[in-house]
């Protein structure tokens, strides 16, 4: 992985998976969010980038529905997954969190054993039908997870117990294990040291081939490294959207290329 | 960054490092007041707490020791069973009145044998050296034991809560030549007694079993019932506090949404906790006795009324350990779609165990310790019979601990006073117990993310 690899990448058309219009947020009376219009794609990462507060870690909850749990939060607009609206009044939130997971900025592996935190998902979805059965999504999930040589030997010592880097892959095993078909993840490296962060990475390129993968970050660098796809967002509002390889080189609108020349932020 | 800056430079620090200029020894003048302060806060406290389980120990350890008498007593058969058939039915009719003068030959015979003839000792005096509640104790003998009428049994009995005082410091020579209910020569004799190993001081556990005595026997007294009592209703607090609380706590903490009626809730609960324990009897008394018609002082009305004492603590403490629950350990459950349900019992409760437990423990033993309200449902009375078993047993009459502290205290003779301090030993060395278990807990349950 380098950055010169974006020259290089690809422009190509996927299906969409999930597709935002006229996306507005608020948080009370303060307007979070302004008129997002976006198509995420199957089968590629896209970043969202931006600088502190823009509002890219809150659309990225709008898309599996965590901003339900905050009493004044609310969403106008829709986003639909597979062109079904994910805020119709009939879809209840748990259902779409087990297709669209989510990994979180600090690593939170529940203070249990590893295997559990893993097994977790599955037991609650009723994935499995037997131990057996069990065992193998964990280690399925674990491998994908990029982590399973280093705790195959302990599955059930602590999943605190585990360094940074550790945590946040157990947290992505967790994620996949409960077979998503979008994998959202807020800032998933801003915890990490770089060989931590340089493991994750490639492993989100991995996930690529099964999942669509959003990300936000505040590494413009891993942003360019990671994503086919980036959204610049300033202010509530998404300035620019596009393949990450023209976002970088060629930004269309001055917001954008102040960002990533450091003059904003 | 200008000039003056630079020309005042100098003249604001003391020149060198190994002078203390004037406002650094102000500082340090201040707070070493401050620590001054605190370690008399301190002082006064230790001293206060010292002074406290001294005057309670002194007063009451010698409620856990006994003085006995022992003698062999004459189960005369034309006495105890006067149709000299053996039935029981007709040994019961021989009522205590009747063991009296059984007892009273037997210690006059004891004296007699020491050869403790002490000049202006009358036959009354001898007789009252022994407890009143000798009598009830051989005629209970007598009817489980009838095959031992008309043979001599050996006896303990308990010696006259004077004589017993004697022994304990509580009576002197000196005050008994002024106490109308002991006299010198009852003392002489008792040592005498004494002396020969037919009168001893032991262990008391009859303390912590028997019931309540009248006011001519303390020495009979006990705190088996208030023990039972307090118990019961410990129960009772855990069984309906300890649920009602959490699942309160949880709707409030977890679910409820924040608006006008959920912050008067809680407003209300925190006021709760503050009110008087006193208006909690007298709603106790108001609902639970004159509405429902409860029975008065069983332990059933007291625990409901403690439970509605203990709820807001409980609420107020469990809430606390939710909220200390990090909000990414619901984030996480949440994100791989567990339902909020899910995510509180599977996560959120067992992290917040130790926080509820330790807050549960506290508000019994806050219960355990209060009062006011139990005086006002009915739970200060005289009771004598135990409390049968749950859950019927909570119906009966029962007491209290602290209430039968209050009640001992309520008694005339010195000899009360002494039980009073020993039960509050028992009280305090219970609640010692609940704040061990809660501190424990808290240990064992140690925060692990």
């Amino acid at each position: 992985m380098n950055d010169m690899r974006m020259v290089e990448r690809q422009v190509g058309t996927k299906p969409i998976k999930i597709s935002g219009r006229n996306v507005q947020v608020y948080y009370g009376d303060s307007h979070a969010i302004k008129d997002v219009n976006v198509d995420i794609e199957d089968n590629t990462v896209t970043a969202f980038i931006g600088p502190s507060g823009c509002g890219k870690s809150t659309f990225l909850r709008c898309l599996n529905r965590m901003n339900d749990t905050i009493d004044i939060c609310r969403v106008e607009g829709t986003i639909t997954l597979d062109g079904e609206d994910i805020y119709d009044k009939k879809v209840d939130p748990v259902q779409l969190r087990a297709k669209v997971g989510m990994v979180f900025q600090k690593p939170n592996p529940f203070p249990k054993s590893i295997y559990d935190n893993v097994a977790y998902g599955p037991r609650i979805h009723g994935l499995a039908r037997s131990k057996a059965e069990l065992d193998e999504i964990v280690e399925r999930s674990l491998r994908r997870g990029a982590i399973w040589d280093e705790v195959k030997d302990r599955l059930n010592a602590p999943g605190t117990g585990l360094s940074g880097g550790q945590q946040q892959r157990l947290c992505i095993a967790r994620a996949v294990a409960t077979e998503p078909e979008v994998l959202l993840m807020d800032e998933p490296c801003s915890a990490l040291d770089p060989i931590a962060t340089a493991q994750v990475e490639e492993l989100i390129d991995e996930l690529r081939e099964t999942y669509s993968v959003v990300i936000v970050t505040h590494s413009m660098q891993q942003a360019a490294r990671v994503s086919q796809k980036t959204a610049f967002f300033h202010l509530g509002e998404l300035v620019e959207f596009g393949e990450t390889g023209d976002i970088f080189t060629n930004p269309k609108d001055s917001r954008t290329e102040s960002y990533i020349t450091g003059r904003i932020g | 960054m200008t000039d003056v800056t630079v020309a005042e430079k100098t003249s604001k620090h003391a020149s060198s490092l190994h002078q203390t200029d004037v406002r650094t020894k102000r500082r340090n003048a201040s707070e070493a007041r401050f620590r001054f302060y605190g370690l008399t806060a301190i002082a006064v406290g230790v001293f206060a707490l010292i002074v406290l389980m001294a005057s309670i120990l002194s007063n009451g350890i010698p409620a856990f020791f006994q003085t006995y008498v022992i003698m062999n007593v004459d189960l005369k058969a034309d006495v105890l069973d006067p149709k000299g058939n053996r039935d029981p039915d007709d040994i019961a009719k021989v009522m205590t009145f009747g063991y009296t003068p059984l007892i009273n030959e037997a210690t006059k015979t004891l004296v007699a044998e020491i050869g403790g003839e002490v000049p202006g000792l009358t036959d009354k005096m001898v007789n009252n050296m022994i407890s009143r509640e000798a009598a009830g104790q051989l005629r209970r003998f007598v009817l489980a034991h009838p095959d031992e009428i008309g043979k001599t049994v050996k006896f303990e009995f308990l010696a006259n809560g004077r004589i017993d005082g004697y022994f304990k410091g509580r009576v002197t020579r000196e005050s008994a030549a002024l106490d109308s209910n002991v006299s010198v020569e009852q003392l002489d004799i008792a040592d005498a007694l004494k002396r020969d190993g037919h009168l001893e001081t032991r262990f008391n556990f009859a303390f912590l079993t028997n019931p309540d005595a009248s006011d001519q026997r303390p020495e009979a007294a006990g705190i088996g019932v208030a023990i039972l009592g307090s118990a019961y209703m410990m129960l009772i607090v855990l069984g309906l506090a300890l649920p009602i609380g959490v699942a309160a706590s949880i709707y409030l903490e977890e679910f409820a949404k924040t608006n006008w009626l959920t912050d008067i809730i809680e407003v209300n609960i925190s006021n709760l906790a503050a009110v008087p324990s006193i208006v909690f009897g007298i709603l106790g008394l108001a609902i639970f006795i004159n509405f429902m018609h409860l029975p008065q002082s069983a332990p059933i009305v007291g625990g409901l009324v403690l439970t509605l004492m203990t709820l807001p603590t409980i609420i107020i403490s469990t809430r606390a350990a939710l909220k200390s629950v990090p909000n990414s350990i619901r984030d996480a459950a949440l994100g791989i779609g567990a339902s909020k349900m899910q995510t509180v019992f599977h996560h959120v409760l067992p992290l917040a165990m130790p926080g509820i437990l330790t807050g549960t423990i506290i508000g019994l033993a806050q219960a355990l310790g209060e009062t006011a309200p139990l005086l006002l449902i009915g739970m200060v009375a005289f009771v004598k019979d135990f409390p049968a078993a749950p859950p019927e047993g909570f119906f009966d009459p029962a007491t209290a601990l602290p209430v039968q502290v209050y009640n001992f205290t309520q008694r005339s003779d010195p000899a009360f006073y002494e039980r009073a301090s020993g039960a509050i030993i028992v009280l305090l060395i219970f609640l010692l117990i609940m704040n061990a278990l809660a501190i424990v807990l808290r240990r064992r349950f140690e925060r692990r993310w």
